[in-house]
């Protein structure tokens, strides 16, 4: 049994497990098939090697719409479900505004800056951090 | 057939007064030099005055000769429209009104009028009305391509000082490594909220903010729909990974979002923006020592 064949090439996102987290990283247009395919490879993903937290990084997508919104808030239900944590990183400010103005606030769903902030968020020890978290500063 | 005789005849008024105006060029210009209009605006000279008055005639005469007497588009006019347009400025900075200055361009039919009927004396009573007529119109025009010229000004200034206070208006300052906030100053509406959210937005990805203040001492009033600009702008940094916060709201404006309802319960909210930034400088760890107090280290 082999994944499902799509219609374009390029269509299936990689699903990256980096220690105990799944990093997804999409590209330009993501089409609706592929992004329910998406959310049923990060559930069985998530079982497959237990993680406890899942970062997807759409600094890359310029546009998501409400199909996609609700992808995401659903990714992060299920696997809040399989004990983990959903972080999307990177959205751009066009995208960021197009979905408030749809309506779509995703309140369930945890936001980071970049794949790096998502990373600490999910797990401070996974990450090489430049400064410690204490520190004293000059403005 | 009729209907060409008449305009026949139109054409033909039109003309005779338009060959009256140039004939008279000198008169009339003398005369309007002592109408309030032109002696307000050239208190320099009279001499000066006289010449704006022939440049207007002159272009008077072109108009009924081109028998384009409603014609706000008409060639004639748009020679002196610079100099209407430079007229009514100084007027209105001496403080006329629009009513004021289209009292004054009305106040020159009389004199054109008065010379126009001694002109036609003896000529048939028909002809006669007929001149006065289109004169009449003529002079209307020109009321309104006056009236124009001022709005016009007027509307480009306006757009002009809209495009600066956008600009100026919405400053992203970045307060420390991290933390950016933006001083809203007066009235938000769509559009302004609009701009202030796209800079806040775009500062948050150039600056890798993780938190954004937006400091709102300087709105005087906030209803519903500013109150949900703020929400928006919150929400769509929150989906970028930073995090909102709205700062200087002052007691009559915290009673005002109570009384209207606006449930504000998803943003956090600071009384001023020191103590948004002290927020958020805890929330990313970082520490500030005043080093009077702690007062031991030599440096």
């Amino acid at each position: 049994m082999t994944g499902p064949i799509h219609g374009s090439p390029g269509a299936h996102v990689p699903v990256l497990k980096l220690g105990g987290i799944l990093l997804v990283t999409l590209q330009g247009e993501l089409h609706d098939r592929a992004a329910e395919q998406l959310q049923q490879d990060i559930g069985e993903a998530i079982e497959a090697s237990s993680v406890t937290g899942v970062v997807i990084d759409i600094s890359g997508v310029e546009i998501v719409d409400s199909f996609l919104g609700r992808v995401f808030a659903e990714i992060a239900a299920q696997a809040k479900l399989l004990a983990a944590q959903t972080v999307v990183a990177g959205m751009r400010p066009a995208v960021a505004i197009t979905l408030v103005e749809l309506g779509l606030t995703l309140p369930g769903l945890r936001t980071a800056l970049d794949a790096q902030q998502a990373m600490l968020m999910l797990d401070p020890a996974s990450v090489p951090v430049p400064h410690s978290p204490v520190r004293r500063e000059s403005p | 057939m009729a209907d060409h005789e008449a305009a026949g005849e139109r054409n033909s008024s039109a003309q005779e007064v338009g060959e009256f105006l140039r004939r008279r060029r000198e008169q009339i210009a003398q005369r309007w030099a002592d109408e309030t209009l032109f002696r307000t605006v050239f208190t320099m000279s009279r001499d000066e005055a006289v010449e704006a008055c022939r440049a207007v005639v002159e272009a008077l005469a072109a108009v009924a000769v081109a028998d384009q007497v409603d014609n706000l588009g008409a060639a004639g006019f748009i020679a002196v429209r610079d100099q209407l347009g430079r007229m009514v400025a100084s007027r209105t900075r001496t403080g006329a009104g629009s009513t004021q200055i289209a009292d004054e361009v009305a106040a020159l039919r009389t004199p054109v009028a008065e010379l126009l009927r001694s002109e036609l004396e003896g000529s048939p009573s028909g002809r006669t009305e007929e001149c006065s007529v289109t004169l009449t119109a003529l002079m209307g025009t020109l009321r309104l391509v006056v009236l124009e010229t001022a709005l016009n000004a007027g509307q480009e200034l306006i757009d002009r000082q809209r495009l600066q206070l956008l600009e100026v208006a919405t400053p992203v300052i970045k307060l420390w490594d991290g933390v950016v906030a933006v001083p809203l100053i007066g009235t938000l509406d769509s559009a302004r909220s609009q701009v202030v959210m796209e800079s806040l937005l775009d500062a948050v990805v150039s600056q890798q903010a993780r938190f954004a203040i937006l400091d709102i001492t300087g709105v005087p009033t906030v209803d519903s729909l500013v109150a949900q600009h703020l929400m928006k702008t919150v929400a769509a940094a929150r989906l970028m990974g930073a995090e909102c916060i709205v700062s200087g709201i002052r007691p009559a404006i915290a009673q005002t979002i109570v009384h209207l309802g606006i449930d504000l319960g998803s943003v956090i909210t600071r009384a001023s923006l020191a103590d948004a930034l002290a927020y958020a400088l805890h929330e990313q760890g970082s520490v500030v020592v005043d080093r009077n107090r702690t007062g031991t280290s030599a440096r």
